[in-house]
Parts: C-alpha cells; structure tokens; sequence
C-alpha cells in the first residue's frame, strides 16, 4: 500500500522531504519519492535524505526511491545509505 | 543551523580512546562525516564545474598570497616573507598553469591506437598533514589540486603553524563554496595533536593520507595501513663539475640556498666542487656574500647547529638568517651575509654537517677527481636524501648522465637551483608541486613531484582489441605437372640442392638439374631421409661455404626441406644458436628469442615437396634432433619460409600407398585444425576448406589408384593449401598427442594423427570444460566450423550437432578407407604398456606448442581421456564410437 507518494523537486527538495516526513504519521505501507527531476543533490539534500530515512524507519514506513538518476545514486551508495531505500526506475 | 552543523550534531558520541576524549572523538568524527559528505556530493560535479571552482581560488589565494606570508612568517619565525609570497604565487598561478586544461573527471585521456580510454574516479576524503616550512603554500596547492580533482580534505597543519594554515584553508574554502563547492569540502584540525592524527590516519573514511612534514609524520602516514603519499626530508648532493660555469652555478645555489632561508627540503646540502675549480668556486661565492668559514668555526658551527646526540639538524636554525645563525654559534660576519660556507671532509656521523641544513649552511668537499667527487656525492644522497632531489653543474653531458645514473633521486636538477628547480615549472618543467616524492628510498609510493593524478584513481577503460593478424607464404608458389620448369627463371652461379638419398636414386634430382640455368655449377648434398641431425647440418653449411651457393634447392619430404631450412639459417647466419632460438614463445609476434636479420650470406631456398602432407615447402617450422643431447629442437619463425615452392606432382606419383594415407591424413589433419584455431582468419579458413574438400574428393582416389594424376595433383596441392592455413593458424591439440604418441611409440606422424583426429574432432566440438583466451574469436565456433566444412562436403544434417556427427563420421569412413587401424590397441601395443605411457604423453602434449591455438583449452586430464578414447579406438567398421557433440558434456578437472 502506498502510504505517501511525492514528487520531489529539486529547487526544494529539502522543504519536500520535510514535508513528505511529516506526512509519515499516523500511515502504513510504503513512500514513494520520485527523483525523476532530480539531477543533482547537495549536502543539505543528502541530510534531509537521511532523516527522512530515520523518520520512516521508526515509523515503519518503506521508502521507495523512483527515477533516482545515476549520479544521485553513486552520491548515496557513497553515503552507504542505499540499503535504507527501495529503487525502481 | 548550517550543514556543517547538522553533520556535526549527527555523529554519535563514541566511547573515549587512549589519548582522546569523546568529546574529541565526535569532533573529529564530524569533521570526517562533512568531508565524506562533500566528497559523494562533489562526484556529481562535471569538469566544467570544477573548472569554475578552481579559477576563483587561484585568484584568491594570489590575492592574499603576502597575507598569509606574513602569517606564517609571524608565526613559525622561519624563513623570508618576500619568499613565502612567491612560494605562494607559485603554488596558486604556476599549479593552476599545469591543471587548468587537464581534463580531472569522466574522460581524462583517450589513447585510439590502443583503444583505451583512462576516466578519473575521486579519491573521496583525504587527510592532508602540512608542514611548518612551507605552511601557507603547502595548503594553497593542495586545495587547489583537491578541488580539481573533486576531493574532500581534513588538514592538520603543523600545531606551529596552525594559524596561518587555518587561515589559508579559510581562504581557499570561502572562494571554493562561493563558487558551488559542496559545503564541508575543506576542514582543518584546531590544535591538532598526535592522537588526533593517529586517530584520522585510522579512520574508515579516510581514503588517502597526503603527509607533508618530518621523518615522523611520513613514517606514521604510511604506517597507518592506508594508502599514503608521505613526502619528506631530504638530503641534496651538488656536484660542481670543472666544466661548469662557475659564476651562474654559484648564484644559482645561492639563489636556492637563502630562498626562504633554505626551508625547501630540496634545497642544497653539501657542494662537492672539482679540485680544479674549488677555489674560485669559494672565492666567487665569497664575493657574492657567503662566509667562509674556516676550520675552528666550522667546528663551532657544527657543535651548534647539529644535534650531536640525533646528528640531526637543531629544530632553533631551521628557516633563520645566515647573520642569525652567525650571531647565535659566536661567528663573527659581515651584516649582509646571505650564506655560512662550511668545509668538510667526508659524510657521516663524524662530519656533522653533511646531514640536511635547512637553513642557510652549506657544507663544500674538494673532490680530487670524479669518481670521488660521486662516491661523495651518493655518500650524502644516502645520508637521508634517498630518493629526493640532487644537483648537478657540469657541461659534460657524460658526467651529468653518470650523476644521473648512481644518485638515487627523484629529482635530479642539472644547471639550475635545486630548491626552485625541484618546485618544477619556473627553472625547468618538472610538473609544479610542493610535495616531492621520494620513491622506496625515501619510503614513499612515488618518485613523482605529486600532483593531481596522484589525487585520482585512474580508471581505464580497455575495448577489446582486434589485433594484428598476418597471412605469410612464400612470395611465389608454382604448382601442378612439370612446374619444375620454372627453376630456369632463377640465375644462380652456385646450386646446391639438398636432397635424400633415394630420390637421387630414382632419378629426381636430375629432373631437377635439368631445369636449373644452364651456367650454374650445381652440387648435389645428399641427406639421410629422416629428422636433420646437427651433423648433418654442419656438412651441409661446410657445403654451402665450400661452393659460396646462392641458391638451395631442397628436394624431399619434410625432412629434407626442414634441413635446407636450417642450412640456409646457419650459412646466412653462422653466429645463430639453434638451442636459443627454439626457447619456447607463446605469441610468435611477442616471442623472446628473435631470429637473426644480419647475414654475412644471400641464398634463395626453393623447396619442391615430394609428399603431400608436411607442407613444409609453405610453413615456417623446421624440426632438428640433435643425437647427442638426445633432444629434438623445433624451430619457428617466417625467416624459415622457403624463398619459393614448387608443388609439382610428378615427384609424388611413385608414392607409395601407406605413405599416401599417412601424409594424406596429415594434410587433412593440419586443414581441420587450422579451420578451428584460436588464431583462424578468413585467409586462412578459405585455404583450410578446400584443403579440406580436396582430400575427402581425392584422397581415397590417389590411395586406390595411385597413378590418377588428377588425384595425385589435388592431392599434392591440397597439402600445400592446408601448409599455408596452419602456417598461418597453426595447429591444435590433435598434432599435440600425435607428436607426444608417436615420439614414445614409433607410429608416423600421418597413422599418429589419424588414430586421434576422430576423438580431437568430438572433443573440440562439445562444450569446453575450460574455453581457451582468445581476441581472435568472437565466442566459441569450433562446432559451427566442423558444421560448416560438414555442408562444404554435403554430408547433410539439420542442427549443428548432426552435421558435426556427420563430419567426425565422414572422416572415421576415410580414414577406414584408407586402412588405417581403428585404435592404438590395434597396433599392438599392450593395456599396462600405454597405461604406464599415458601420465607422461599427457604431459608432454600438454607442454607442446600446437595445443595452445587449439580452440579448447586442454585440460591434464583431458588429454588422458583422450589418449584412453584413442586406446579404445573409434570401434566396428562404419559404426562411430568417437562420442557425438551433443552428448559430450564439460567434465570436471
């Protein structure tokens, strides 16, 4: 069941995540962020990544990442954080 | 709340360890967690981002190039302000001089003739220590290189030197951020400590060590485990050779030596100056303003300036004025001194001053000759300047290159100051640095001045490369009845025709001597008619000096062609070693052993074949067994290949029928596994299917009747067309166990093949337990070949398996045709015999160089299997026993 579904963009993707994470209580099943309009993340983005991440795993809430290009992918393999999400293109 | 912040606030206080507190801990922690955030998000960034970045930080770090000289000066109380400004111009204007066009992400170099293609990868995050010499400049370049290359860094400046480090990083970050630097990018260590610098060196995240300093630091950076770039003390040798010019190399040392007070590590240490010129040496240095010391205060000199317990340079002179020094040890010097020139006698613990100075104190040695002026010379580069940088004036270019030679330097700096000539790019252009590598020597990684692509992984990305193939034969080939006549083309004052002594019996030499130009004088050397012997070709090159021949003419089966090959080598050239040349190769193009190219002799080999199987009137193999040493020496190189071949059936007519078969089923032999090669072309493919066509429509004939002179010609042209496939594709595996079968048993070479052809053919067809490397095939075809020669011969099938059947069938009812036995036990030799045999044969196949082109990659056991296969034989006649491709499955080895 999608509990959130959220097109992130990148001009506010800080804000989007925010709000995404806010949107998490009181729901089950999975988030789904699409990343399809996002080029390019800063470290800023990769924080609010993180703890949106935090957030949805004390919720248990499933994040899946969709579109999430390939550059912004090696950012977060780097990160060692792409064990806490789901990809689909 | 900044980002930094954030990061910072993230990192889970951890428990204390020796000699830090948690608190300190999670300090450090942060400052890592930032610049591995920095560093993943700066991998996003294109060259022309970084490009963007980098260009402002150059302007500002010029900018505030005096600034932070004064800085540093202040603080450290080393070295010269005015210097440290150009040390920082340097580091900003002539680094990004050498980076601004050098391509530092995705694609960095294409090579097209290679066809690879090297791309950069970032490091990630480094840990930079810097020094107290070269404090402000040192973090200028690094910045600037990390930036370029899209690394993250954490410094730790020399706790001295802490300020104007910081400040420098502060520089540097603000313009790098401002232009989209990922925040966190740059950090530096406040008070930074031992521990703290354990600690980072150890850290997971830190991937590379960029240490800048002492003895210590270089050894603890690379004591830590992690990949490291430790760049440290030195030791400079200068060799003033007499050739020299005596005014420029003294201003020149001078230049170097008081630069910034002498704290550049690659600045000059001890001056070994030729007897010749030694006094107007000191003397031109004195009247530019050096102190000569003299022996009472060069004593006092050493006992201050010199640890005598350490026999290290004392910490309190290091970056101080000539004048300074002077005042401290008691000299008395004139106020404008910019030099202390100090007499040695030799190197070591017993003449203090021959260690690293950096400060401006110049030990000079008077050199009686050059080779002690070198021995000293490499005596100081082994007093702790292994490895690092080295001077050396001289117009001699022979000296110059021989000081090159026995120094063991990164750097070896001719006609120029060694300090400013080591930084690179202003004297000479060595790539600008401020980190000097000192190789193994000077337990570093690199000999290099360290710069950006040290600050990279480098990827290469290598295509596959089709390489270089070939198709040699013989430039002229005349084939079919009576082609023979064509000898009469070629002038020769002297023949000497190699032959055997029954064709000389039944009169086929004089078939030839007919159509050899009328003017020639002729001698005819008779061979045994078997394997060349090392006797034998020792008379025949005596033959050939003896008569000075132009021309060699070998008549015969294989080995008398093999003979002349090897009489023409030796007579041509005398000086070339047989044992050398067979050393084993595993590329012809690459091998080892090279044949000669010299010749004191020109003589033309024709070869007229009378078999049809060797071939090797085309092939560039000959085979010589040397009786003494009980060894068979196999030779290979197209230098062998006859110079012309002459394929005329009427020296094969009288052939006998088992010797027909035998060298028939040779030449099919050479024609199929050349079609299967690793090392197969389309040149030579189209030779090995009509080899192959030609045998299975004529063999039989020529073997039923013996005087077709139709079939005996096809016959014959065939084993010449499949000599010219295999010269070109070699063979496989079937030659392998032939050879190593038929040495141990005795059974010819032709009746060896044939007992292993049907048992290879299966083998090769089915599915490889191990595939052989091979650039030359596009994946595995030896079944779509055997498929291919199938249809060729219109055997018939529908899938590739049937049609592989076909083949091995079509070839069992030949070679029953041809009355060959159906297996090794057929010829007699017993179970325990062969049994005892096999370990052995397989080894000896597996050593032998035909089974390396063979398509599959045959295994030890393997080979056994099928010796056991061709033991067995391939069963009733016109049933195959020889297992069909489908069913052959890989086993396991």
């Amino acid at each position: 069941m999608i509990a959130v579904s959220l097109s992130i963009d990148e001009t506010c993707l800080v804000q989007s995540l925010r709000e995404a994470g806010n949107k998490l209580d009181g729901t089950e099943g999975e988030a789904v962020l699409d990343f399809s309009s996002v080029r390019r993340i800063d470290p800023s983005a990769l924080l609010a990544i993180e703890a949106f991440a935090g957030i949805a795993d004390k919720k248990g809430v499933k994040v899946v990442l969709r579109g999430v290009n390939i550059d912004v992918y090696k950012v977060l393999k780097l990160m060692k954080l792409t064990s806490r999400f789901s990809f689909v293109n | 709340m900044t980002v930094s912040e954030a990061i910072q606030e993230r990192v889970q206080i951890p428990l204390a360890v020796e000699g830090l507190s948690a608190e300190r801990i999670a300090y450090l922690e942060g400052l890592v967690s930032q610049a591995r955030t920095a560093a993943a998000v700066f991998s996003q960034f294109t060259q022309e981002d970084v490009d963007r970045i980098v260009k402002p930080m150059v302007l500002a770090g010029l900018e505030q190039a005096q600034h932070l000289a004064r800085l540093a000066v202040e603080e450290t109380r080393l070295g010269v302000m005015e210097d440290k400004v150009i040390k920082n111009m340097v580091a900003c204007e002539f680094v990004y001089n050498y980076i601004k066009d050098k391509r530092t992400v995705g694609v960095i170099r294409e090579i097209p003739e290679r066809n690879l293609i090297e791309m950069a990868e970032p490091i990630g995050v480094l840990f930079s220590l810097t020094p107290i010499t070269n404090p402000t400049s040192t973090v200028l370049f690094k910045c600037i290189m990390a930036i370029k290359t899209r690394n993250a860094v954490v410094f730790s400046p020399h706790p001295k030197a802490w300020h104007c480090c910081a400040e420098a990083v502060r520089i540097m970050y603000e313009a790098a951020v401002k232009h989209g630097a990922p925040e966190g990018v740059f950090t530096c260590l406040d008070s930074p400590t031992l521990p703290d610098n354990a600690y980072l060196m150890k850290h997971k995240d830190v991937r590379l060590i960029d240490a800048t300093g002492g003895p210590g630091v270089v050894k603890a950076a690379y004591s830590s485990g992690k990949p490291a770039l430790g760049v440290g003390a030195g030791n400079t040798p200068v060799y003033l050779e007499k050739t020299a010019d005596v005014n420029t190399a003294v201003v020149d040392i001078i230049v170097s030596k008081t630069f910034d007070n002498g704290t550049i590590c690659a600045s000059e240490q001890t001056v070994v100056i030729d007897d010749e010129i030694y006094d107007a040496v000191l003397k031109k240095f004195v009247e530019l303003g050096a102190h000569l010391c003299n022996e009472k205060e060069t004593r006092l000199l050493e006992r201050t300036v010199i640890d005598p317990e350490t026999g290290f340079m004392q910490p309190m002179a290091v970056g101080q004025k000539a004048t300074d020094i002077a005042r401290f040890v008691g000299l008395s010097v004139k106020p404008d001194t910019k030099l202390l020139i100090a007499p040695i006698q030799g190197v070591g613990r017993e003449h203090p001053l021959s260690v690293e100075k950096l400060f401006p104190v110049l030990a000079v040695y008077r050199a009686k000759s050059v080779t002690e002026a070198l021995r000293v010379c490499v005596d100081v580069n082994h007093a702790g300047g292994i490895g690092h940088t080295a001077v050396v004036f001289s117009r001699n270019e022979e000296v110059i290159r021989k000081f090159g030679e026995v120094i063991n330097a990164g750097r070896i700096i001719v006609n120029s100051p060694g300090s400013i000539g080591a930084l690179g790019a202003v004297y000479n252009d060595l790539v600008p640095t401020f980190s000097f590598g000192c190789g193994t020597g000077g337990g570093n990684s690199t000999t290099d001045n360290v710069n950006i692509f040290h600050y990279l992984n480098i990827k290469r990305l290598a295509r596959r490369t089709q390489n270089h193939m070939w198709f040699r034969v013989p430039n002229q080939i005349y084939f079919n009845m009576n082609a023979v006549e064509n000898l009469r083309q070629f002038p020769s004052l002297s023949t000497i025709i190699v032959t055997s002594p029954l064709l000389e019996q039944i009169g086929h030499v004089d078939i030839v001597r007919r159509h050899i130009c009328p003017k020639t004088h002729v001698h005819v050397q008779v061979i045994p008619d078997a394997e060349p012997e090392v006797k034998v070709i020792a008379e025949g090159v005596e033959a050939l000096n003896f008569y000075k021949a132009d021309q060699i003419i070998a008549l015969g089966g294989g080995s008398v062609i093999d003979a002349a090959k090897i009489m023409k080598l030796k007579y041509e050239s005398p000086e070339a070693d047989l044992e050398y040349l067979a050393a084993p190769f595993l590329d012809l193009r690459k091998r080892v052993a090279q044949f000669p190219t010299e010749k004191v002799h020109q003589a033309r080999l024709i070869a007229i074949s009378t078999t049809s199987g060797t071939g090797s009137e085309v092939t560039p193999f000959a085979v010589l067994t040397d009786k003494a040493s009980g060894r068979k020496v196999t030779l290979a190189d197209y230098s062998l290949t006859p110079d012309v071949a002459i394929v005329d059936p009427q020296f094969v007519m009288s052939m006998p029928k088992g010797l027909t078969a035998d060298t028939g089923i040779d030449c099919l032999t050479h024609a199929l596994e050349a079609g299967v090669s690793n090392y197969a072309s389309p040149y030579t493919d189209s030779n090995a299917m009509q080899a192959i066509r030609l045998v299975f429509k004529y063999l039989p004939i020529a073997y039923e009747h013996p005087g077709d002179e139709e079939a005996r010609c096809m016959i014959h042209n065939a084993a010449c067309i499949a000599a010219m496939a295999f010269s070109n594709a070699s063979v496989g595996v079937n030659h392998a166990l032939a050879h190593a079968f038929g040495a141990r048993f005795g059974v010819a070479h032709g009746r060896a093949n044939a007992l292993m052809l049907p048992h290879v053919m299966a083998y090769n067809a089915a599915v490889p337990t191990k595939f052989m490397p091979s650039p030359y095939t596009q994946g595995y075809v030896a079944h779509k070949k055997y498929a291919a020669v199938a249809d060729l011969l219109g055997l018939g099938g529908h899938t590739v398996d049937e049609k592989v059947k076909n083949l091995i069938q079509a070839t069992e009812r030949l070679l029953d045709q041809l009355g060959f036995p159906r297996s090794i036990a057929d010829l007699g030799i017993s179970r325990e015999d062969f049994e005892r045999a096999v370990p052995e044969l397989a080894s000896i196949a597996f050593e032998d160089p035909s089974g390396r082109s063979n398509p599959r990659m045959p295994m030890m056991k393997e080979l056994e299997e099928l010796f056991w296969k061709a033991y067995e034989g391939r069963g009733a006649k016109g049933e195959c026993k020889a297992t069909p491709a489908s069913a052959l499955k890989p086993t396991t080895v």
